[in-house]
Order: structure tokens, then sequence, then C-alpha cells
């Protein structure tokens, strides 16, 4: 049976619009209990300090998150390992305000059953950076524990369509600390990040037809791309970050071509009438997944560069679309839609096996976040749209429900170097 | 439809007529500076209100024929499909011998989706539904120039239930008069 968990975040550093509420059902097959002691220092940074990092926890499913009851060790030397029966790993530290607006985190983890610190780190930041900070410790307690990198300090992009108001917005993976990067009342469509996360690619329609446009995080400069008779849509960032597919209809239907990131070199990839569209691209940039029709409904398929070869991967019944592949190169996630309903699937390159991840609702755009362990995706609660996530073995899911609009598109970011 | 042909010509012509009238007006003036009616002028000015008259209702005529055709500007679709529909050849040719009779008229035909299927898609989807109903109105008669084409796909629904009725209001394209 699964388990509801529901958390109803208030946050106190950010403005209320931003205010969110999150909803995570079932769990890893195994969760480690973890106890979070709240960190020496002020007790309202502590207090938000520490919800953050167990709210990152908490939606892995892979924590079960264990009231510290009281007790309050602020170093390794104060725990006293018999009272925290139940107990495998503690985090504690201490909160230091130095001069300015700058904070000093200093924590340990700690695993109770040894006996020992597994770990001890000082993070340095504004004090109004105090979700990141969160974010960050979140980050090394999740490798420690698990291997896998964190994905708690990346981002994620997304489109929100609020009463014929558009918005391409930026926030963190937990849907907080959202910034919009651009308002337009005709659409937006299909942001994609560069593969080291510093530029947005996207599509608007606000010269009346689809264009794509390229926009810097840093500095907000953004530039036309693409702007050929008919519609310039769905952009796909090689991994070296130099060139994009994208699709274009210039030529009649919509086709796939390649052109360098200041949009120079221009190479048509298929031909024909059928639609192919939504490119995405393997690690080594050799070849890329993307949806067409040609073979009757919507599926997806790769073409490989070199010989511009074609071969279709699914064949389910119902269509599939919105592939993309897992950080390892091994799986690529897509959206199946089957008997009036869209699911969310993942595919083994290999053995060319589906698995369905999701129950099944308006599940739309799924993609992987950099460690591969999470799916993002969009779909509908109440006749909205939202963000959703789901563990990449479907055990874990979490709903995120924004106060305003339809949330669309969503695309998790890299990494950030 | 013969009837609106004739009706389109006449406005036409009278229109043309029409534009002539006010070279008229300003010599009429020139030449008699009396304030005196004669019964020449009574006659040109008889005249010069008919043809006005005519011109106006030439005028009423041509917008009513447009507000009809931009009432009756949408053609459907079946699911994922981009093919224009038998049931709406009459809405095609209606719009398509309007633009073969006025051709300095621009339309822009502006083809959408239901959301089943991915954005993008629906983007493509759209586009070709757009193309098809381009290609129907050349054949109708429209010149291709006259005729520009975009896809809105998924992004701009009429309506936004998830049930056919909706849906099939959200497979359309529309002839567009305004968009320039």
């Amino acid at each position: 049976m699964l388990r509801w968990i529901v958390l109803c975040l208030v946050c106190f550093v950010w403005p209320a619009h931003a205010e969110l509420s999150i909803e995570i059902t079932g769990a890893g097959e195994r969760q480690t209990p973890v106890s979070l002691v709240r960190f020496a220092g002020d007790p309202l940074l502590a207090q938000s300090l520490l919800e953050v990092v167990g709210n990152d926890l908490s939606r892995t499913g892979l924590f079960k998150l264990i009231d510290p009851a009281g007790k309050l060790p602020h170093s390794v030397s104060e725990v006293r390992t018999a009272e925290w029966a139940g107990v495998e790993t503690l985090l504690l530290g201490t909160i230091q305000e130095l001069d300015g607006e700058q904070l000093a985190v200093r924590f340990s983890l700690f695993d109770v059953v040894r006996n020992a610190e597994l770990m001890a780190q000082v993070v340095t930041a504004k004090r109004t950076h105090v979700r990141a900070i969160a974010h960050r410790i979140a980050d090394m307690v999740y490798e420690r524990m698990t291997g896998s990198p964190g994905v708690f300090s990346t981002r994620i992009i997304y489109v929100n369509r609020d009463q014929g108001v558009y918005r391409l917005v930026v926030s963190d993976s937990d849907g907080y600390g959202e910034q919009s990067l651009l308002t337009s009342k005709e659409p937006i469509m299909s942001p994609s990040w560069s593969p080291d996360g510093r530029q947005i690619a996207y599509v608007s329609f606000e010269r009346q037809r689809a264009m794509v446009y390229v926009q810097s995080l840093d500095s907000a400069q953004r530039r036309l791309l693409a702007d050929f008779p008919g519609s310039n849509s769905a952009p796909a960032w090689t991994p070296d970050g130099k060139q994009l597919a994208m699709v274009l209809t210039r030529d009649g239907s919509s086709n796939l071509y390649l052109m360098g990131s200041q949009g120079q070199g221009l190479r048509r990839l298929t031909q024909g009438y059928a639609i192919d569209t939504e490119p995405t691209f393997t690690a080594d940039g050799k070849s890329l997944l993307f949806t067409s029709d040609r073979g009757g409904s919507p599926q997806i398929y790769r073409l490989t560069l070199a010989d511009e070869s074609v071969q279709r991967l699914t064949f389910a019944s119902g269509s599939a679309f919105s592939p993309r592949i897992s950080p390892e190169g091994k799986s690529f996630v897509y959206s199946l839609y089957k008997e009036g309903v869209f699911y969310i699937a993942v595919q083994d390159f290999e053995t060319g096996q589906m698995q369905i991840l999701t129950t099944g609702g308006w599940e739309k755009k799924p993609s992987f976040a950099p460690n591969g362990k999470m799916i993002l995706f969009a779909t509908e609660v109440a006749g909205r749209g939202i963000l959703s996530t789901v563990s990449s073995d479907g055990r874990v899911k979490q709903k995120m429900v924004a106060q305003r609009g339809d949330i669309r598109e969503p695309m998790w970011g890299p990494f950030l170097k | 439809m013969k009837k609106l042909i004739l009706a389109i010509f006449l406005a036409n012509f009278l229109v043309a007529c029409a534009s002539n009238k006010p070279k008229e007006e300003v010599v009429a003036p020139a030449t008699t500076p009396t304030s005196t009616t004669t019964s020449s002028q009574a006659d040109a000015q008889a005249a010069a209100d008919a043809q006005a008259a005519a011109a106006e209702a030439a005028a009423a005529a041509a917008a009513d024929e447009l507000a009809a055709l931009k009432s009756k500007n949408s053609v459907h679709f079946p699911f994922d499909v981009d093919a224009v529909q038998d049931g709406d050849r009459e809405t095609i040719l209606m719009h398509a011998r309007y633009l073969a009779t006025n051709p300095k008229v621009v339309v822009r035909v502006e083809g959408n989706a239901d959301e089943r299927g991915s954005s993008e898609y629906n983007l493509a989807l759209g586009q070709r539904r757009a193309l098809n109903t381009k290609r129907a109105l050349v054949l109708g008669g429209a010149n291709a120039m006259q005729v520009e084409t975009i896809s809105y796909g998924e992004e701009k629904p009429r309506c936004t239930d998830h049930n056919e009725a909706c849906w099939w209001q959200n497979r359309r394209a529309d002839i567009n008069y305004d968009a320039q």
C-alpha cells in the first residue's frame, strides 16, 4: 500500500508567490532512517535550513526522517549513540554568522550504527541563499549515502500559462525560487537547456509565428536563432553545445535540421511528408531520437547522423512522444498515449523492454534529472497543469502544485559546473 | 453561387464608379458660384445622391459578404488527421471564390490541434492542417500568394475541457481575414 506523506511548505526567504505544496507518494525499496538535528546558531535560519534538507531527502523516497525528540547534539563528540535506537544516520552542525551577510554552515554526517563520522564539510554563502546552502548539504548527504550525485542544487525550466499570459520560468528543482525569463501574450514552447546550463533555447510566438530564440541565464540577453518561413521549433542542443537540431517547415512538412549555435551551416536531416519532430541527442552526439508519424502513428525513432539512417524504436500500441535519453545512456523515457490516457514510460535500448512508470493522466514531456534517478514531467490535477516527478524505478512519485496558472513543457537542467 | 459572383461583380463595379465621384464635386462649385439651384444642377445632385447610395449599398453588401465569410471561417478535422473533410467543401469554396474575386485580399490560415499529442507534434499537425486548407483554397481558385499559413498547435485552445466536444472545436483551421 502506498503511504501518503503530505508536506505543505511555506518558505520564509522567498516571496509569497513562490508558495507551493508538494505531495509525495510511495517509498524506496529500503528507506534509511535518518535524523536531522537542528543546527546550532540562529534558530530561524536553522529551522529553514533543516526544512529544506528534510524535504529534499524525503522527495527521493530513500530516507525515513526520524524526529530527534528534543536531542540537540551539535558536534560528533556530543552524540551518545545509545540514545538513537532505530536511527542509522544523523545530520548535525552549526550555523556561524560571519561579518556582512555571510554564513558558514558546518555539518557532519554521523553513522550511529558504526559510531563513525561519515563526512564533515563547511558550506559558505550569503544569508539570503539559505535554500541554496540547504540544497548543497542535501546533495552531499545524498551522494555520501547513495553513491549517486544529488540533484537538489540543479534547476528546472518550464512554461507557466495563466489566463493568456505565458511566462518562461526557471526555478530550483523543488519548484522554489522561480524567476521569469520572459513574459508574453503569445505562446512559449519547448524550452531546452544548453549542456552547460547557461543558456535556454525556446520557441516563442511573439512575432506571430513559431521562432527559436536563445537566452542567456547569466545576462538575460537573448537572440533570435531561427526565423525561417513557417514554423521554427523543438530546439535541442548537441552535447558539445556547438550545434542545435530543430524542426523547420520552410520546405513544407515538419523536418529535422541541424545548425550551428549562431545559426550557421544549415543541414537538413530528414525528408518527406511525415511529421518529424522533438529531436534529442545521444550523449556521444552521433545520433538523435525523435518523434515521427512516418509509420502511421507517432512513434520514437533514432537517426544516425553519419549516414542519416533511421530506425524505429517504439512499437507500442497507441502513440509515443517526446523522447529523452537517460544520463547513463542505457534507456530513454517518453510519453505514451494509449486509450485516452498519457503515461510516462521508459524503454531499455538494448532489450527494447518497456516499463510504464506512472498511473496515467495528462502526463507529458518527461526529462531525466542529471543523475538519472528521477524523471520530471507535466501532468494535471483538478484541471490545472502541474509539475510532477517519478523515480526512475517508478516507486516514488511527487506532485508540485504552484499557486497560479498551468505549468507546461518542463525540462530538468544539467549539473552546474 | 452565381448570384454571389454577380453580387461581387456589381459591388466592385459600383465601388469603382463611386471612386470617380469626388472629382465632380470639386468641379461643380467652382463653375457655379451662385446659390440658386438650376434644374441641371438638381439632376446632377440627384445622380450623385443615387451614386452615393448605390456605393453605400455596395459597400454594405461587401461588408455583409465579408461578415458572412468571417462567421464561417473554420474547417474541422478528425483526431490526428490533416486532410480537409468533405463536409467543409462548401466553406472552402466560399472563401476560395471570394479570394479569386478579390485578388488583393490576403488571408492567414491558422492550424490548430487538440491536446492529445505532444505540443511539438501538435504544432506540426496544425501546420499540415493549415497547408492542406491552403491547398484546398488554391484548388478552389485562390492564388497561393493570397494565403499564408501558420500553426498554433495545441497552444491556443478554444475550449479546455478533456472531452470530444471540446477537442473537436480545437481540431480546426481558421481562415483569418484580420491577421494583416
